[in-house]
């Protein structure tokens, strides 16, 4: 009896052992397994939704229910891509419309946050300034600053500049607000702590200020290149002889719906493209910050 | 022999976001001498943090008069180390340009100040962890950077306030033997801000009392406990028990005035 006991006891205690090992090691391959399987049933999900919005799309079409004339068809904007992919489109060939816009959108984002982490950077940084431009500032971002683009189209001509200015319009005060927001959110203890070390004006600004800002500026770069596009876009609406806002505003004019969601495709293309480079550009310039705890990034 | 701290006839009052004015500090007189380690202690809000804010130059005195080795307080002065309270060191910066952003400040090459930087990562006993940036530290490691941060300035005078208030009792105590190595080897006068009474003494040479806010001096102790010491252990000493009592009967109506006006605050 004792010897069974005994003999029980230790088995109750290596498969205790055992069991004390055993979790932890169980743990993470179930977690990865469970990682691994919520990502594969992301993007499950997505493609499913993919494919029964455009085969909802594609079969009201051809069964007459939703007219193809104002909303055209999935086959036939695929058709419509591949020529003007094969033949060229009626402005030219195709990489060089994307090209003209991807350049148009660039430049006015890159103008347009320089401009706003310089302005909102150094209006952050003086009381004097800020209190005495603001309200100028408040009342431009109120304008419906699309319209500046016509202003543009006749004032800089109707080549790549006008294009510039309108999306560097739209892109400064997102990122005008954010840098100046960024700056004067700076831990003040960060700030006494410079000083207290030896900081001048210009190592506090260069060191302190912007680096702290820079999440916030980083965080407005998402949206504003959006508007950038947005903003090259209207302004070939406005008038231009190349890119995909002209190639657009053409399919309209030619009553050719395919070509302009065809069109609208290869924006929303690009700016995913650009949203990755971003998001990239975001990991590299913050590298201090803790990784994100959830993984989810829209 | 000049003083390296005097504070005279002190008054510091501040603006009130409500348009009052809050008195924070009210003739307040303290003295430190070259190479000592004093302590103050006293009730929450009793405007001790304020003391070091005036000490260094972050803050200007509404009245009377602040000198540090003989000249009076403009501005931010020289020689001064400040370990602030809360995680003042710069997140976007390695362990290493933390450190290293002092000697830079001053004008030392990147590759000197670089240099510099890693001896004292090493003294505070971080060495291998240069390249990490603080929110991969724990909190005990980020205290031991903003340490070396502030020392490698080789300060004549160094404001600590309630820098290990945030660490658990075996990080802490650990750190307090450390400091008092690192402090041992320079002559740096040191204040060190705390509400808790036996980190004070068994730190310091002489413990400053303020009272309940508006803060002033009520009465300064000479702790006559021999050196080096060991933070751990020295709160066994018989002569320690005796120290704390006495300077313990001060501090109590303080902190009870204190709790009290809280109360009453809060009902």
């Amino acid at each position: 009896m004792s010897v069974r006991s005994a003999a029980q006891r230790s088995l109750a205690v290596s498969s205790q052992g055992a069991q004390a090992q055993r979790p932890s090691v169980d743990l993470v391959a179930r977690r990865r397994r469970d990682a691994r399987r919520r990502q594969l049933n992301v993007a499950g999900l997505r493609l499913l939704v993919a494919i029964v919005f455009v085969t909802l799309w594609e079969v009201t079409t051809r069964l007459g229910w939703v007219d193809t004339f104002f909303w055209s068809q999935p086959s036939a904007i695929v058709a419509k891509l591949w020529y003007w992919i094969t033949q060229g489109t009626e402005l030219g060939p195709l990489w060089e419309q994307a090209a003209v816009t991807m350049e148009e959108a660039v430049g006015g984002f890159v103008v347009g946050s320089l401009l706003g982490i310089v302005f909102g950077v150094a209006l952050g940084r003086n009381r004097l300034l800020s209190d005495v431009l603001g309200p100028y500032i408040k009342a431009a971002n109120a304008i419906p600053r699309v319209v500046l683009g016509a202003l543009f189209a006749v004032s800089l001509g109707l080549d790549i500049k006008s294009k510039i200015a309108t999306a560097a319009v739209l892109v400064f005060f997102v990122v005008f607000f954010n840098a100046f927001q960024g700056v004067r959110e700076v831990d003040r203890t960060l700030i006494a702590n410079a000083r207290i070390l030896g900081a001048g004006d210009r190592q506090l600004t260069a060191e302190i200020l912007i680096p702290s800002a820079l999440s916030w500026i980083v965080a407005s770069l998402h949206t504003s290149f959006g508007l950038a596009l947005v903003g090259a876009v209207v302004g070939e609406l406005f008038g231009a002889t190349q890119g995909l806002g002209e190639l657009i505003y053409n399919a309209k004019n030619l009553f050719d719906i395919a070509g302009v969601f065809a069109g609208m495709g290869l924006l929303a293309a690009m700016a995913l493209a650009a949203e990755a480079l971003i998001t990239a550009l975001e990991d590299r310039l913050i590298r201090w910050r803790p990784p994100v705890a959830t993984e989810t990034r829209i | 022999m000049t003083p390296a701290i005097e504070l005279r006839g002190v008054t510091k009052r501040f603006l009130t976001p409500s348009g009052g004015v809050y008195t924070a500090l009210r003739d307040l007189n303290l003295t430190v001498q070259p190479g000592e380690f004093c302590a103050v202690v006293g009730p929450t809000g009793c405007g001790k943090s304020t003391t070091l804010a005036l000490i260094s130059g972050l803050e200007p005195p509404s009245e009377g008069e602040v000198d540090v080795f003989g000249k009076p307080v403009i501005g931010i002065a020289d020689g001064i180390g400040y370990v602030f309270q809360t995680d003042a060191v710069f997140p976007w910066k390695s362990v290493l340009e933390n450190v290293a952003a002092g000697p830079r400040y001053h004008g030392t090459s990147n590759r000197e100040a670089r240099e510099m930087a890693r001896e004292w990562i090493s003294r505070v006993g971080l060495a291998g962890f240069e390249d990490r940036y603080p929110y991969q530290l724990s909190g005990g490691m980020r205290k031991r950077v903003a340490l070396a941060q502030s020392l490698i300035n080789g300060p004549r005078i160094l404001l600590m306030d309630e820098p290990f208030s945030a660490l658990d009792v075996q990080t802490r105590s650990l750190m307090e033997n450390e400091l008092l190595t690192l402090w041992s080897a320079s002559s740096a006068s040191v204040v060190f801000v705390t509400h808790d009474l036996e980190e004070a003494i068994s730190l310091s040479d002489r413990v400053f009392v303020i009272t309940a806010g508006p803060g002033t001096v009520k009465s300064n102790y000479k702790v006559d406990l021999p050196r080096p010491r060991n933070v751990a252990e020295i709160r066994f000493d018989k002569r320690f028990v005796e120290i704390y009592e006495e300077i313990w009967k001060d501090l109590k109506d303080e902190v009870l005035v204190s709790y009290e006006r809280q109360k009453r605050g809060a009902a």
